[in-house]
């Protein structure tokens, strides 16, 4: 299991993270969601010992990565794709790490089989498409046969049918009684993936929760509602405690009431309605709820 | 909230006993060294540079010239060479920021100085041996073409000159002067030979220990040459008094007197004798490396 307690990095003036407090536990497929740039890479690298914090701390299996006796035997990690020389072979670069933790040469074909590559297991990783360097980064975390996986970002590159073993592969680890943390900033792919759910936005923890409660307190938040009354409506629903998002394309978005609600608040008040749609939409949720923590957007 | 919690058993994993140790890092080490094309080609070109500027130095010597120190003639390509045997030294740790390799080296071994200490074994024992092999078949490769060519020694030359003019050559004049070519048995000849194999494999782990510090393969190459060739020119700018007292700590003036059989330079002033300027060099290696294994510790990978 993970424990990060209060953990901070700062980039120069940049606070990459911010306080952050959470548990992976075993048997679990833990997501790790945020926009990009929310400080999820930088949280793995601190968790793998590559990054110092500023302040806190973060314990795998009860001690810092540095202590563990047998790192690769007991955590690994995709972090990044590109982490291999590209003038290496695939078993080469695999046989390196599996020599440095004494792991048995016959192990590096096992996991070379195990994410496809068998067959280009003597080429030169920099021939390698990104896909192929995703699947031998997960060949790498697999190596040791670990009780605790990290993966970054692990369907990066992956065409649809890689991106489904992916996600086949984490949640038969966890079945197992591993401990799984997979980072993503796909809300869609982290629903399909993850039991439980760590969200931060600029670096800070949003919300801890499990997959099946964010969904559900999520999808029946929010309505769209289109109506040539937008004034008379959206104070309406502000009187009744709800909370209107103009959208761009003239509609409204209310959360904090349901369609029904919002329907009865309409003829009450007799302002027609053209559309009211109860909005399930995880994105959504998830755009909402990191919607101040996104640090890099397009001008709109 | 229930938590979600899908095994009944743990994960358990059986570790065997002990830790991931020097042992461990030095066995990844080699395979590493060994597994990208650079390690070859550098150690190629080193070795075209050692032998052939040896070859081209004694293969171009004319009845006219007289061979002063023929052992240090064999051995002038040690000074092309080490600027490629520092590109390999840099290259062992530079090549793991510049492809993101350290990443996956220190999630393997993370206690770092482990990982330091492994590749300056590693690497260092490569050296020397490399360094020595090359260093020796240099020397042998040059004294069979100065024998072969009949190269005349100063010890010939000033003789035949003391027998013109009818006087005596002093014997602890005589001592001082060389045959047309050398033999490993002659004095300081064997100490020259070795001597400038260390230096070669020296430098090389000086680099390394540039390349921990400043970890861009370009920039720390450019540190490096400029240590090696860069420092002296300007040391030699400065005024002659100054000049005199700094020109014996530089690393290539350090060399000269290693290569060279009477273990005295011509060119600087109260030089240190081979084996006091060698182990300083081994002591700027050790500060360098010393400062990399700080640097590399403190600083995020």
């Amino acid at each position: 299991m993970i424990e990060a307690r209060c953990l901070s990095k700062r980039f120069g003036n940049v606070v990459a993270v911010d306080g952050l407090s959470f548990d992976v536990l075993p048997g679990t497929v833990t997501g790790f969601l945020g926009p990009n740039g929310s400080g999820k890479s930088t949280t793995m690298r601190m968790i793998m010992g590559l990054d110092s914090p500023a302040s806190g701390s973060v314990t795998v299996l009860g001690q810092p990565y540095h202590e563990l006796p047998w790192p690769m035997r007991e955590v690994g990690a995709l972090l990044e794709a590109r982490s291999i020389h590209p003038g290496r072979s695939a078993r080469t670069h695999l046989l390196t790490l599996a020599r440095s933790n004494a792991i048995a040469r016959s192990r590096v074909d096992e996991v070379l089989d195990l994410v496809g590559l068998t067959s280009v297991a003597g080429k030169r990783v920099g021939k390698f498409s990104l896909g192929m360097g995703q699947r031998l980064g997960i060949a790498a975390a697999m190596l040791g046969d670990p009780g605790v996986l990290l993966f970054d970002e692990p369907v990066n590159g992956l065409d649809p049918e890689g991106i489904r073993w992916v996600r086949t592969l984490c949640k038969s680890l966890a079945g197992e009684g591993r401990t799984v943390f997979v980072s993503s900033h796909l809300m869609a792919e982290m629903a399909l993936t993850a039991d439980h759910l760590v969200v931060i936005g600029k670096g800070k923890l949003i919300a801890e929760t499990s997959v099946a409660d964010f969904v559900a307190g999520s999808s029946r938040q929010s309505v769209k509602v289109r109506t040539p009354a937008q004034h008379e409506l959206s104070d309406a629903v502000i009187n009744a405690g709800g909370t209107v998002m103009p959208d761009p394309d003239g509609s409204m978005n209310v959360t904090g009431l349901s369609a029904s609600e919002v329907g009865d608040l309409a003829a009450l008040i007799g302002v027609a309605v053209h559309e009211l749609t109860p909005v399930a939409s995880l994105e959504d949720a998830f755009m909402e709820l990191t919607d101040d923590a996104v640090e890099f957007r397009g001008g709109s | 909230m229930t938590a979600v919690l899908g095994a009944a058993t743990p994960f358990a994993i059986e570790l065997p006993p002990g830790r991931v140790g020097l042992r461990r890092a030095m066995a990844a080490e080699w395979t590493k060294l060994w597994s990208v094309r650079s390690t070859t080609l550098t150690l190629v070109a080193t070795a075209m540079a050692v032998v052939g500027l040896c070859a081209l130095g004694t293969g171009t010597v004319s009845p006219s010239d007289i061979i002063d120190d023929p052992t240090r003639r064999s051995l002038i390509g040690v000074f092309l060479g080490q600027l490629i045997f520092g590109v390999l030294g840099v290259l062992v740790i530079s090549a793991e920021y510049g492809t993101g390799t350290i990443r996956a080296t220190l999630s393997a071994v993370p206690r770092r100085p482990v990982v330091l200490t492994a590749k300056v074994l590693v690497f260092g024992a490569v050296a020397v041996v490399v360094s020595e092999a090359l260093t020796f078949s240099a020397f042998a490769l040059g004294q069979a073409i100065l024998s072969a060519k009949h190269a005349v020694g100063t010890k010939a030359a000033v003789a035949q000159r003391a027998q013109q003019l009818g006087v005596k050559i002093p014997h602890n004049i005589a001592a001082l002067l060389s045959n047309g070519s050398a033999s490993l048995g002659q004095p300081g000849v064997l100490r020259a030979v070795v001597g400038a194999g260390l230096y070669l494999a020296v430098l090389g782990l000086l680099a390394l220990g540039l390349g921990t510090i400043i970890r861009h393969t370009a920039g720390a190459i450019s540190a490096f040459v400029g240590v090696v060739l860069v420092l002296p020119l300007i040391v030699e700018a400065l005024p002659t008094s100054l000049s005199n007292a700094m020109a014996r700590y530089l690393p290539a003036n350090i060399g000269l007197v290693m290569f060279s059989t009477r273990g005295v330079p011509d060119r600087v002033a109260s030089a240190f004798s081979p084996w006091t300027g060698f182990a300083l060099l081994v002591g700027y290696t050790v500060v360098t490396l010393g400062i990399g294994c700080w640097v590399l510790v403190r600083r995020d990978a």
